[in-house]
């Protein structure tokens, strides 16, 4: 009789079925799981709550219904969309243009300045985690309520966003091209524009149409802050009950934002 | 550091002697104590070593005299060390110890910031990935070139370029017999022909001195071939001395006019290729 390969070998278990878990990552689960547990609890709407509230939203929604489509009011919320536009526009060109240098400066292994390419990362870092409506209000302090305060959050806010996105694409563009012109003796400013911005240019104008599309969405509610736009005419409709005002400004955001969402997929198809 | 003469200096019997004034032979020479002229050195190093900071030596006691017009091909198996002495030899690796010469300057270890500025005006480069950006087109790429060279930041960009680096361009890519391909992406050619580019983009800075990486490692043999014969052929109708590191015999044999074999981190042999046979080199690689 011929015994098989499995008769001869040794037994062997099969591993676990879940994976091992150290103490540490344990006691970490069970403290998220606990915090998520008393948060609930205590921010979480109720069921009554909900229940309460659905009339209520039935009767402001029926209160909005038909918008208004008064010549002279269409007339004012056209001129208001095409501040917002204007703000998300020019806030985003200036912003994508002050990017470059300072993604650039943050860039590791690129960046002319050493280690001190922390100091730009971190104001590129300061810029995205203060909220764009912290800036409106800080620049409607400083500059005065209106469309420029709102073009300065763009501004500010774009660099937050496309500052670290292109120094992360700065980071990893092809080595090879960069290396062969540093060779020659090519400077570091021929060099990213020669090799690097070439390189990542994709990426470059993928960021760029994400940061115009944020700043459109996000300009509709700066002014809310008083920071121009569309948002402060939706506003003034809710402080005066002007509910049907209210709900023709909301289906143009919506229209605005959804035109915006189109056309940044178009070109970013174009451009990959 | 110190800037030294390039013209006529005299060194011991190497390879590259230029016979000069021999006369009828049968004759004699014209005049009998003529000591012989030797072709300007392009590149000189006594004594060179290079040790990594983990203690690696790559290679030591180096010895090396390489002169204008020359086609010299560095051999030796993967991890001899020949793209580390090349890179040493033109002050773009620092090396631990001895002297060189290249193209009149001389330093211990690695050159002065202006030395190095000097030295790259003078080298072009020829790297095994060629380097190109993938993204500009030909005519960018080659014009490229001229970046390192003073007043060149324009050429960044064909567009913004001076016309006469424009029509400078249009010729070399015609030389690599690529002229029709200016408008093209680097990265839509064939490796073959972002080779011929690089050889372009490095012809274009006119250098006294052209260094080759394994230019034809990542090529089939037919176009390897090919790439190497372009080399070849370019540096001897530009007078151009031409350094090439290799680990293909037949490369080494067919398209230079000396060979300097690496093994074991010592200079192996070091003569003019006709008096290289297959068994030395079989000797590099194997014995």
């Amino acid at each position: 009789m011929v015994s098989t390969p499995s008769a001869t070998l040794p037994r062997t278990l099969p591993p676990s079925r879940l994976p091992a878990i150290s103490p540490l990552s344990f006691t970490i689960l069970v403290v998220v799981g606990a915090l998520f547990l008393v948060s609930m609890g205590q921010v979480a709407p109720s069921p009554e709550k909900l229940a309460n509230g659905l009339p209520r939203m039935a009767e402001l929604v029926g209160r909005m219904l038909p918008p208004n489509t008064e010549p002279g009011f269409l007339q004012r919320m056209g001129w208001r969309i095409l501040e917002t536009l204007q703000i998300a526009l020019v806030g985003t060109v200036f912003g994508v243009i002050i990017s470059l240098p300072m993604g650039w400066l943050a860039a590791r292994g690129i960046s002319p300045l050493g280690a001190f390419r922390h100091f730009p990362r971190a104001l590129i870092s300061l810029f995205r985690t203060v909220p764009d409506l912290v800036w409106a209000l800080l620049f409607v302090s400083t500059l005065g309520l209106g469309a420029v305060a709102g073009t300065m959050t763009i501004v500010v806010d774009t660099i937050g966003f496309c500052g670290r996105f292109f120094a992360e694409a700065m980071e990893e563009a092809d080595k090879k091209p960069q290396e062969a012109l540093h060779a020659i003796g090519a400077n570091r400013v021929t060099v990213l524009c020669g090799a690097i911005l070439p390189d990542v240019m994709p990426t470059l104008i993928n960021s760029s149409l994400f940061a115009l599309e944020k700043a459109v969405r996000a300009s509709v509610v700066l002014g809310l802050v008083g920071a121009g736009g569309i948002g402060q005419e939706l506003k003034v409709a809710f402080d005066l009950f002007q509910y049907r005002n209210a709900s023709a400004i909301i289906l143009a955001i919506f229209i605005i934002v959804l035109a915006m969402e189109f056309l940044t997929d178009r070109l970013r198809a174009k451009f990959q | 550091m110190e800037r030294v003469p390039t013209e006529h200096v005299p060194v011991p019997p190497l390879a590259g002697l230029r016979p000069a004034n021999t006369g009828n032979p049968e004759i004699g020479p014209l005049v009998k104590s003529v000591a012989p002229v030797l072709a300007p050195q392009i590149i000189g190093a006594r004594g060179l070593a290079k040790t990594y900071p983990n203690g690696q030596a790559v290679f030591a006691g180096v010895d090396l005299d390489i002169r204008a017009d020359q086609r010299v091909a560095l051999i030796g198996s993967n991890g001899a060390g020949k793209s580390t002495l090349l890179k040493c030899l033109i002050g773009l690796l620092p090396s631990t110890h001895g002297e060189i010469t290249t193209l009149g300057e001389r330093f211990m270890a690695a050159p002065s910031a202006a030395q190095l500025t000097r030295l790259r005006r003078q080298i072009g480069f020829v790297f095994q990935n060629h380097g190109l950006v993938g993204r500009q087109s030909v005519l960018t790429n080659v014009i490229q070139g001229k970046l390192g060279l003073p007043g060149s930041w324009r050429a960044f960009h064909h567009a913004l370029a001076r016309q006469e680096w424009r029509e400078e361009a249009m010729a070399v890519l015609a030389e690599v017999r690529l002229a029709d391909k200016a408008s093209a992406r680097a990265d839509q050619l064939s490796g073959g022909q972002a080779q011929r580019v690089a050889i372009a983009r490095a012809l274009i800075r006119r250098p006294r001195l052209l260094i080759a990486d394994e230019p034809a490692a990542s090529l089939d043999p037919a176009v390897g071939r090919d790439i190497m014969r372009i080399f070849s052929e370019l540096a001897r109708d530009h007078g151009i001395t031409l350094v090439y590191t290799t680990h293909d015999m037949q490369h080494a044999l067919d398209y230079s006019d000396r060979i300097v074999a690496l093994k074991d981190g010592k200079v192996h042999f070091d003569r003019p290729t006709m008096r290289v046979s297959l068994r030395d080199m079989d000797g590099v690689f194997h014995g």
